[in-house]
């Protein structure tokens, strides 16, 4: 190596700005704990800094930052739901997403493609119909087109779908729908947050929680007790574990969702197409690979295995959709967990317990969610009251019975 | 290939099954007509989903057997499985 170079790589003039400040020791007391080092986490805790001037929060985190659905998901963002309760909710989120690359001065590949989902049979197309119609009322751009403008936009699809799937009738289109760099927007959270004096603590596993007289007074961790009277639970497919440290009972159970890349290919699909019948949703990142995701795995499971019938499954109906695929090689492939709720909408706000927030029931849904359900949550914990955004999706709907059934979720057989 | 051993007919591939959720007591209509308000919707709603051994029914599709599958939900190992027996009856009434 020339000299000129070692001296230039050992200068403290150039050195490569860390992402995240090492962080030291756990300290004995918090105002806010934030259990999940995923996408919510972070945001939550960026929005506590910044909006409401919380400072003294730790984040903790059992693995590394982004290890759970936040890099596992298919990276869509969209706000064609169905419930009004959904809708705006996904919309304000659509909308903080269009300027965060800016705001966390990092680029998120935020990328606006325009949304297909596929519908291949008639009861299909009307549930499309009724989801364009809401959408319209809540001024989201969506709209119900004829499968030969599905075919003048993705020129590749095969309409008929080889004759092996009932064939294509039509699609609900939502222009706005996009994808972005998933790991990035936890990073960009990260960065944030730390520059604002957030601690972010990784490998530090919460193991129990510390109740008195019905409020949070603290939270046991692999390197210590930490005292706090505030704990967001932000750890989607974990939550389970979570709840049964506090005794909260929820409908959570936890299914498996797989997803696959295959290798690169020039840019030829600048849409993202999504078959709810074929359990398929299909978009091309930005380095080329086509990011293909399926349904819930069939039945409970708390592990991020992959597996064999997944891979043929996707890989099947992908062929269907677009036969030209036929040789091109899957990369890797593999799981997320889905804490699923029965009425496919969140969990969010506060809980029987004094100072236990819960920021669950993300299923298939949580990605898209990221920079509204971090301020909302922030919003939450800052004020001890639920925003009002998230009011319906609070834990007490179903004591009370006012569920919230978002038939716009994702992976979800409607 | 993941194989389940059904308790009529040996093991048979995953594809032949269907999941049919937790194992739950289910209350006698004297027990529902007692319950109040939180106590159905717990009931209709709230479910055990943390790691550990689980009862649940599973389901043959070819033989249309229903039968009780003791799972590990984090490993995904069946512990074993069996028909649904005076045991499972006797829990199963005690809402």
């Amino acid at each position: 190596m020339p000299y000129r170079l070692l001296k230039f790589g050992l200068s403290s003039e150039y050195s490569e700005p860390r992402m995240f400040p090492v962080q030291g020791e756990l300290r004995d007391a918090y105002d806010v704990v934030i259990i999940g080092g995923g996408g919510h986490g972070l945001a939550a805790a960026h929005y506590l800094a910044t909006e409401f001037g919380i400072t003294n929060v730790a984040v903790l985190e059992k693995g590394y930052l982004g290890r759970g659905g936040t890099g596992r998901n298919t990276a869509i963002v969209r706000s064609n739901y169905l419930t009004p309760q959904g809708a705006s909710f996904y919309q304000a989120s659509v909308e903080l997403f269009k300027d965060l690359s800016r705001q966390l001065d990092l680029n998120l590949f935020y990328s606006e493609r325009g949304h297909f989902t596929l519908a291949h049979s008639l009861a299909s197309l009307r549930t499309q119909r009724w989801r364009a119609e809401v959408n319209k009322q809540l001024g989201i751009d969506s709209e119900l087109i004829t499968p030969e403008e599905v075919k003048q936009m993705v020129p590749e699809i095969d309409l008929q779908c080889g004759g092996h799937q009932p064939p294509i009738h039509g699609a609900l289109y939502h222009p706005p729908g996009a994808i972005a760099r998933h790991d990035a927007v936890a990073w960009g959270y990260a960065r944030r947050a730390g520059e604002a004096g957030v601690e972010i603590h990784q490998q530090t596993a919460v193991t129990d929680i510390e109740i008195r007289d019905g409020a949070v007074c603290g939270v046991h961790t692999n390197k210590g007790f930490i005292k706090t009277e505030k704990v967001l639970s932000a750890v989607a497919g974990w939550t389970t574990e979570i709840t049964q440290m506090v005794g909260l009972r929820t409908p959570l159970v936890i299914h498996p969702l797989q997803a696959m890349v295959t290798e690169p290919l020039k840019p030829w699909l600048n849409k993202i197409v999504v078959s709810a019948s074929l359990h398929l949703y299909v978009s091309q990142s930005s380095r080329g690979e086509l990011v293909a995701g399926a349904s819930l795995d069939p039945y409970e499971l708390i592990s991020m295995r992959s597996s064999l019938d997944f891979a043929e499954g996707t890989a099947g109906h992908l062929i269907d959709l677009f036969p030209m695929l036929g040789d091109v090689k899957v990369l890797r492939q593999w799981a997320g967990l889905c804490d699923m709720t029965p009425d496919f909408s969140p969990i969010m706000g506060t809980t029987p317990i004094r100072g236990f927030y819960l920021d669950a029931g993300w299923g298939t849904w949580g990605f898209k969610a990221t920079p509204i359900s971090g301020l909302t949550m922030a919003h939450t914990v800052a004020t001890g009251r639920n925003h009002e955004l998230i009011e319906p999706f609070n834990v007490s709907r179903f004591s009370d019975f006012q569920l919230v059934g978002e038939k716009g979720a994702a992976s979800v057989g409607h | 290939m993941k194989i389940i051993h059904c308790p009529v007919n040996g093991p048979r591939p995953l594809q032949e099954f269907y999941f049919g959720g937790q194992l739950r007591a289910v209350p006698t209509s004297e027990q529902v007509a007692a319950m109040t308000d939180a106590e159905w919707s717990d009931y209709a709603f709230n479910r055990d989903g943390s790691p550990g051994i689980q009862k649940e029914w599973w389901y043959h599709t070819p033989s249309g057997t229903w039968f009780i599958a003791e799972r590990d939900i984090v490993t995904d190992g069946f512990v074993r499985t069996y028909l649904f027996d005076q045991a499972d009856q006797e829990s199963h009434n005690d809402g």
